[in-house]
């Protein structure tokens, strides 16, 4: 336990981390936990919404939305390991129910509990150092939506800079989308494309053996791409690294 | 020029031009790293301050363009102008030309406009039998290709100085050599000689002061403000929001479109230009016309978009979009490319038309943060495809059935549970090593450049309870 913190929070693991990267999820438990997070993983959570929101369907996002709402309507704090999701409940939700002032107080108590994971480490822990250990060089993309919309930037690099034998090296065009956008990767698969390629290029260029990130969508478009080239950069959410050399499992 | 009313087949005959692309991603490249460089020098703060500034005055002019419209045609006619207020492209195009037949003109010399662009005046001229030149140096070498601009402020950005050199041999009688000095060099010789003997200067428009009527013109190359001097009769084309309501609002702007368009600290030339020649000036125009262009653009006041009204047409955001940067600016299909564009066609033009360019974004926002005049760019492209959605119907049934599909499976959690068990038993045939890389539609679209990893053995939501067995309560 890191400075005696003793904190109550409940996950929202994201549909994502929990369909396609159980192992995220498990790391973002340990690294919470080792650092004296009391942790609860509420029943009836699924999505956040973006899929819909983002391809305009906002009547059927907020059919979702008030859900999680209401599953979360009892957590003193709610971290997300996805910058896009964050993002999504910040912005998204406060625009969704623009016109219901009932569910709009609703959604802007959950926007006002709800924190990115880097966000809630550096920002409401107080924790720069999680204790990890990693020997290897690692880069960072900085997603979109966490950068910009969020406003989470500095917080994922300080926590990564403060990993024990870490080489990290900035990222080229960091900011640079990396042409997921949702439903865009399929849409205009081509354009989609050409721009994940400018981004694994970029990856290339810093020699690094990981990628880190904080979005798993993000991720999953860049790895996807890294593995399609037959490229052996390992994608990495930021929490995995985190979980790294911390000492015996903390469950 | 023919244009290809398919978007995807736009995009993709981009995505297969390499030269034109390499000229896009230098010259975005070249740009966006120019105004980096300016917006450090002034501090990130100093600059969200002028930011705020913009957006308060471009909102306050937006807000009140009754009255400051008002204001300017009064200005202008008082110094001896005349106006013209053009409620759509086809009505500004028809005075611009009866005028030039009641003076007979025979060579028009135009500086860029954008507006000129967007109500195609051009060809019209042409057609009865002016010779239109363009003496901006992009502008004229998108004309000697017969091309349309491909970006706000460097329109011939997506050509080689190979490709504008074979263009300037098609017309000149010695050799030009394709050093850039050289090209550079024989389009002023070329250009110079045409400003002696025009009829009609045609400018555009970058701010119209509303206290004074004078109209603001910035060029690095000077062209724009030797057409005002020279010009007998000149007319200048403003869109209906180009207004500010002096010059205090002038040196906010001019400092921030410097900036946010090339890093420069202010532009080359600024010019102001006041009405009609006095009797005691040496130089300036003996008649003025100002055009004044609606053309969709009074229908955006008091909407959700009213916003779009601030641009000052900087062509930062088309520099910062990755999909601009990677598709360059035909592909878009009208004459403003980019995120811009991307809001501006569908509400311009009309949704039909061009509302699939709400999904030509990734919505990363990039465009949102470079808008000198705070934009939500990227909240507008969300808002167009829900527009879409709501009020026009996608036409797309799938897509409508999907997100019905969607919102009653993600609604509930064992219906969402059930769904990605029952996918991750089906999954088989498509996995191979742990990922997969062939499928059906619509994941055959994202695996056409990228693998997927396949379902793993266990959810999260199923390693959960393992996680808690041995802690104590």
């Amino acid at each position: 336990m890191y400075g005696g913190v003793n904190l109550k929070a409940s996950l929202f693991v994201t549909c994502i981390a929990d369909m396609m990267y159980a192992d995220v999820g498990k790391s973002v438990v340990q690294v919470l936990r080792r650092n004296g997070v009391e942790l609860d993983f509420p029943e009836g959570q699924t999505c956040c919404g973006q899929p819909a929101f983002s391809s305009g369907y906002y009547k059927e996002t907020a059919i979702v939305a008030k859900k999680m709402i209401e599953v979360f309507e009892n957590s003193e704090k709610v971290v997300i390991p996805s910058g896009s999701c964050a993002a999504m409940i910040h912005h998204g939700y406060p625009i969704l129910f623009e016109n219901d002032p009932k569910w709009k107080k609703r959604a802007e108590e959950f926007v006002a509990k709800t924190y990115e994971f880097s966000q809630f480490i550096v920002d409401i822990l107080g924790i720069t150092d999680v204790g990890a250990t990693f020997n290897k060089k690692v880069t960072y993309h900085s997603s979109c939506h966490m950068s910009r919309i969020l406003g989470v930037e500095e917080q994922p690099k300080i926590l990564l800079k403060n990993v024990k034998g870490i080489d990290f090296v900035e990222l080229p065009f960091a900011y640079d989308c990396c042409g997921f956008g949702g439903t865009f990767s399929m849409k205009m698969a081509d354009i989609s494309g050409a721009i994940v390629e400018e981004k694994v290029d970029n990856i290339i260029s810093t020699g690094a053996e990981v990628l880190a990130g904080s979005d798993l969508t993000c991720l999953m478009n860049i790895g996807g791409r890294l593995s399609r080239r037959g490229i052996p950069i390992k994608v990495m959410h930021l929490a995995q690294v985190l979980d790294q050399g911390g000492g015996k499992n903390a469950y | 020029m023919h244009i290809e009313p398919s978007f995807r087949k736009r995009y993709h005959k981009a995505l297969s031009d390499t030269a034109m692309l390499k000229a896009v991603k230098n010259g975005t490249g070249r740009l966006r790293g120019q105004r980096a460089t300016a917006v450090e020098a002034v501090g990130a703060e100093r600059w969200m301050e002028f930011r705020n500034r913009a957006e308060a005055i471009r909102m306050h002019v937006i807000q009140h363009l009754d009255q400051y419209l008002e204001q300017l045609i009064d200005n202008v006619l008082k110094k001896g102008g005349h106006v013209c207020l053009a409620k759509t492209g086809e009505e500004a195009v028809q005075y611009i030309s009866e005028l030039a037949k009641k003076k007979n003109a025979k060579s028009i010399l135009k500086s860029k406009s954008m507006v000129s662009e967007e109500i195609h005046l051009n060809p019209a001229l042409e057609k009865q039998g002016c010779k239109v030149i363009e003496s901006d140096l992009g502008e004229w070498i998108i004309q000697l290709a017969g091309e349309t601009p491909s970006h706000i402020i460097a329109p011939a950005m997506h050509k080689n100085r190979f490709q504008v050199a074979d263009l300037f041999n098609a017309v000149s009688e010695e050799k030009i050599p394709t050093e850039i000095a050289d090209l550079c060099g024989y389009a002023r010789k070329y250009l110079r000689e045409k400003f002696l003997g025009i009829d009609i200067g045609i400018t555009g428009c970058n701010f119209a002061l509303a206290d004074s009527g004078a109209i603001t013109l910035c060029t690095n190359e000077g062209n724009a403000r030797i057409i005002s001097a020279l010009s007998p009769t000149l007319v200048t084309i403003m869109g209906m929001e180009r207004i500010l309501p002096g010059l205090e609002e002038l040196t906010v702007m001019l400092s921030l479109l410097a900036r946010s368009a090339t890093g420069q600290k202010l532009t080359v030339y600024n010019t102001l230009s006041t009405g009609v020649r006095k009797e005691e000036e040496l130089d300036g125009p003996q008649e003025f016309h100002l055009v004044i262009v609606d053309n969709g653009r009074s229908r955006q006041l008091g909407t959700k978009y009213e916003k779009i009204l601030n641009c000052i047409r900087c062509g930062s955001c088309l520099n910062a979009c990755p999909v601009y940067r990677n598709i360059g600016g035909h592909a878009y299909g009208w004459v403003y490319p980019g995120p811009i564009g991307a809001v501006l066609s569908p509400l311009y033009q009309g949704m039909d038309k061009y509302g699939e360019l709400a999904y030509a974004t990734t919505l990363c926002g990039a465009c949102t943060f470079a808008c000198p005049v705070k934009i939500p760019l990227h909240d507008m492209l969300y808002a167009l495809r829900n527009d879409k959605v709501e009020l026009e119907k996608t036409g797309e049934l799938a897509e409508d059935i999907a997100y019905k599909g969607w919102s009653a499976t993600f609604a509930s959690m064992s219906r969402y549970r059930f769904s990605i068990r029952m996918a991750r038993r089906f999954q088989f045939p498509l996995v191979k090593a742990e990922k997969i890389a062939f499928g059906p539609p619509p994941i055959s679209d994202w695996l056409k450049h990228r693998d997927m990893p396949a379902l793993p053995n266990k959810f999260f939501h199923e390693i959960w309870p393992e996680m808690n067995k041995d802690r104590k309560e």
